[in-house]
């Protein structure tokens, strides 16, 4: 996978969200939703973001896609820095960067109908001009995500979660984009749904040549479907890695705690398994503490954590962790 | 075995609506042993939630109705008494508690904490209002929140997810249940506070031989702490066993369809997942056969047109499925 060039390189990416009040609304103080981001995407490959909620991981896919203008840091699309660029500007590149959203019920009008809603989208790629080929890019997209052509004429309250979110997923494919942020995209679906979606993306990466960011709480889900993953907690990035080495080599305290916490359906080894119970909850993003933002809660800290935010090294195998106590032996 | 603390037998909640009715419970049975730990497993609308409801008499009506069946607790029928009789209104909270998914609405919001936890100690015991306030402070640190006398005086939104789910099990701690039930109690909740909050619970059955009825979709959650298990699929019981034999013997398909569309934290992820093909069915309209049969992948021939299976017992004592096939024992489909 080496070979293939990055698509994406985020660096340093920082979004800081300001808090303002009294009557001129003077900026108090910030949240660091994301602070000092750094990752890339190669072409073809699927790179996941987790963490627990608060973590920083939907702003980051937001700032990606210029929702939020991020406050500092590069977001280098194709070799081109987008981070900066004028909103008209940046529009040329927004239909090769699409997203997916967690709530199928929200993310869709409910007042148009499933054709009018993938028209809009098919509309916007400039490609197609006439009705009749509009209609044949629409039957393409829903055969695409596996959905029936009767479809086309319901509105989506009359769809299921799993077909919904079918619709979403043909509508960001509208495009033909290359990047697709997906922001927790089979949470709010049921287990078997949920396998059902995730099949579909990809079978997607295949057939279409896709690079995903996929956003998600689940370590399950994204151990299976990216090939990299990075853990976030509280605006940071505290370890990427590849997804194989996940259970094995797992080398920050965080993302071993997380692991812990996940509960499997293995039964025998879930009855021998040693759990990390974490004390106390993720602190606020707007007083982070000093240094590693994971020591008050980590079973490891010593002073230079309290003190000083461990970088994020590279130690070979295209594992970065952040950490100063990651022995790999220590579990 | 214990002794059976709760036993219900053959309960039928239906919702009568607009488009005819719905079996939302169509005649399940099972029951909690002392000091035991129940999951019932399922997906979203497969009466799960409702049947622990029912059993709570707590199913609003209209639409909904207990058309049928037993709820012996403690020996008393509680469909007996009648849902607005003071005998239950005596056992809903003080003997059985209920934690719900989402804390933030089963708490209210203007009072705060303390005067909630007080309120509950009060109706159920006879103290005056600064002892349960005290015995307020002391379930509060036995659920382990900190600063358990500052937080009494918070209001709920004062406090994170995890904090409020605390509430709730304080709330049925400060009464003595003898049986708890959890409807989702950490579906809203990040990993590692789930696993803090289930950690919790199951150091509370342990240490007050407390009877614990989890209902959740989560699989994981359930191997990892349920004794017992019941897997629900449109309304009725599909398989019923410990749950050493669900997980790593199941033998109803749609019971291994769940445990194929879960991702495996350590399965070589280049294979795709065995998820169930379509959608659960509609409950209004549930075909006159096995409703699990449109999905089924090993669905026969043999098996259209024959009347819902009844439960019947499979290898081990107390396992139970509601399939006409034998599945499971080397893939072997005999009828």
């Amino acid at each position: 996978m080496n070979e293939k060039k990055p698509l994406l390189q985020v660096e340093g990416l920082k979004m800081y969200f300001p808090l303002k009040k009294g009557l001129l609304s003077r900026t108090y103080c910030h949240v660091k939703a994301v602070d000092d981001v750094s990752f890339e995407v190669r072409e073809g490959e699927t790179f996941g973001i987790v963490g627990e909620s608060g973590c920083g991981k939907t702003t980051t896919g937001k700032c990606i896609l210029r929702i939020h203008d991020p406050t500092d840091g590069k977001i280098i699309y194709n070799g081109r820095d987008i981070s900066k660029l004028p909103k008209s500007k940046f529009k040329e590149n927004r239909r090769e960067l699409q997203l997916i959203f967690q709530d199928p019920y929200e993310s869709l009008d409910p007042r148009q109908s499933v054709c009018s809603i993938l028209e809009e989208a098919i509309v916007c790629d400039r490609k197609f001009h006439t009705k009749e080929e509009i209609k044949k890019r629409m039957r393409e997209l829903l055969s695409l995500v596996e959905l029936h052509q009767d479809i086309a004429l319901r509105y989506p309250h009359e769809l299921s979660g799993g077909q919904r979110q079918r619709l979403g997923v043909a509508r960001a494919l509208a495009c033909n984009p290359k990047l697709i942020v997906c922001d927790e995209p089979v949470s709010a679906l049921d287990v078997s749904i949920q396998a059902q979606i995730i099949n579909l993306f990809r079978r997607l990466q295949e057939e279409l040549g896709l690079t995903y960011i996929f956003v998600a709480h689940d370590l399950a889900v994204v151990r299976h479907i990216a090939g990299r993953i990075g853990v976030m907690y509280l605006g940071r990035m505290v370890e990427i890695l590849d997804s194989d080495d996940l259970f094995e080599n797992s080398r920050h305290p965080y993302t071993k705690a997380l692991l812990s916490a996940v509960p499997t359906t293995d039964y025998y080894r879930e009855k021998r398994r040693e759990r990390i119970v974490l004390e106390g909850e993720v602190p606020s993003p707007i007083n982070a503490p000093p240094g590693c933002p994971f020591h008050p809660r980590c079973r490891y800290a010593t002073d230079i954590c309290r003190t000083t935010m461990p970088e994020l090294l590279d130690r070979g195998r295209n594992h970065l962790v952040a950490c100063y106590h990651d022995g790999p032996c220590e579990s | 075995m214990g002794n059976k603390l709760l036993e219900v037998k053959n309960l039928k909640t239906t919702f009568f609506t607009v488009n005819g009715e719905i079996k939302a419970v169509d005649g399940i049975s099972y029951y909690v042993d002392e000091g035991e730990v129940v999951a019932l497993v399922g997906e979203s609308g497969c009466g799960k939630s409702v049947s622990q409801l029912s059993v709570m008499q707590l199913v609003q009506s209209p639409p909904g109705k207990i058309v049928g069946g037993e709820i012996v607790f403690q020996g008393q029928d509680l469909l007996q008494c009648g849902a607005q009789s003071k005998e239950m209104r005596e056992i809903r909270g003080a003997r059985i508690g209920m934690i719900f998914q989402e804390p933030m609405t089963s708490l209210d919001p203007v009072q705060t904490v303390g005067s909630q936890l007080a309120e509950v100690i009060r109706r159920h015991k006879k103290v005056s209002k600064k002892q349960a306030w005290e015995i307020g402070v002391k379930t509060l640190e036995a659920v382990s929140i900190p600063d358990a006398r500052v937080r009494m005086k918070n209001y709920p939104f004062e406090l994170s997810g995890g904090m409020r789910q605390r509430i709730m099990i304080a709330i049925t701690l400060a009464c003595q249940s003898q049986l708890i039930i959890t409807d989702e109690p950490t579906t809203a909740l990040d990993v590692t506070i789930q696993a803090q909050i289930m950690e919790l619970l199951m150091r509370l059955v342990r240490e007050n031989k407390t009877s614990l009825v989890v209902v959740t979709h989560n699989l994981g959650l359930v191997t990892r702490h349920a004794d017992r298990i019941y897997v629900m699929y449109a309304g009725k019981i599909v398989e019923s066993g410990v749950t050493e034999d669900i997980i790593t013997k199941p033998r109803h398909p749609y019971t291994i369809g769940l445990l194929n569309s879960v991702p495996k934290l350590r399965r070589d992820c280049s294979e795709d997942l065995n998820p169930i093909e379509g959608a659960p069915p509609d409950l209004a309209n549930l075909p006159n056969e096995c409703y699990f049969l449109p999905r089924c992948p090993y669905g026969k021939q043999a098996c259209k047109g024959k009347k819902y299976p009844d439960l019947r017992q499979v290898d081990g004592q107390e396992h139970f499925i509601a399939c006409f096939m034998d599945i499971g024992n080397d893939e072997g489909c005999t009828i």
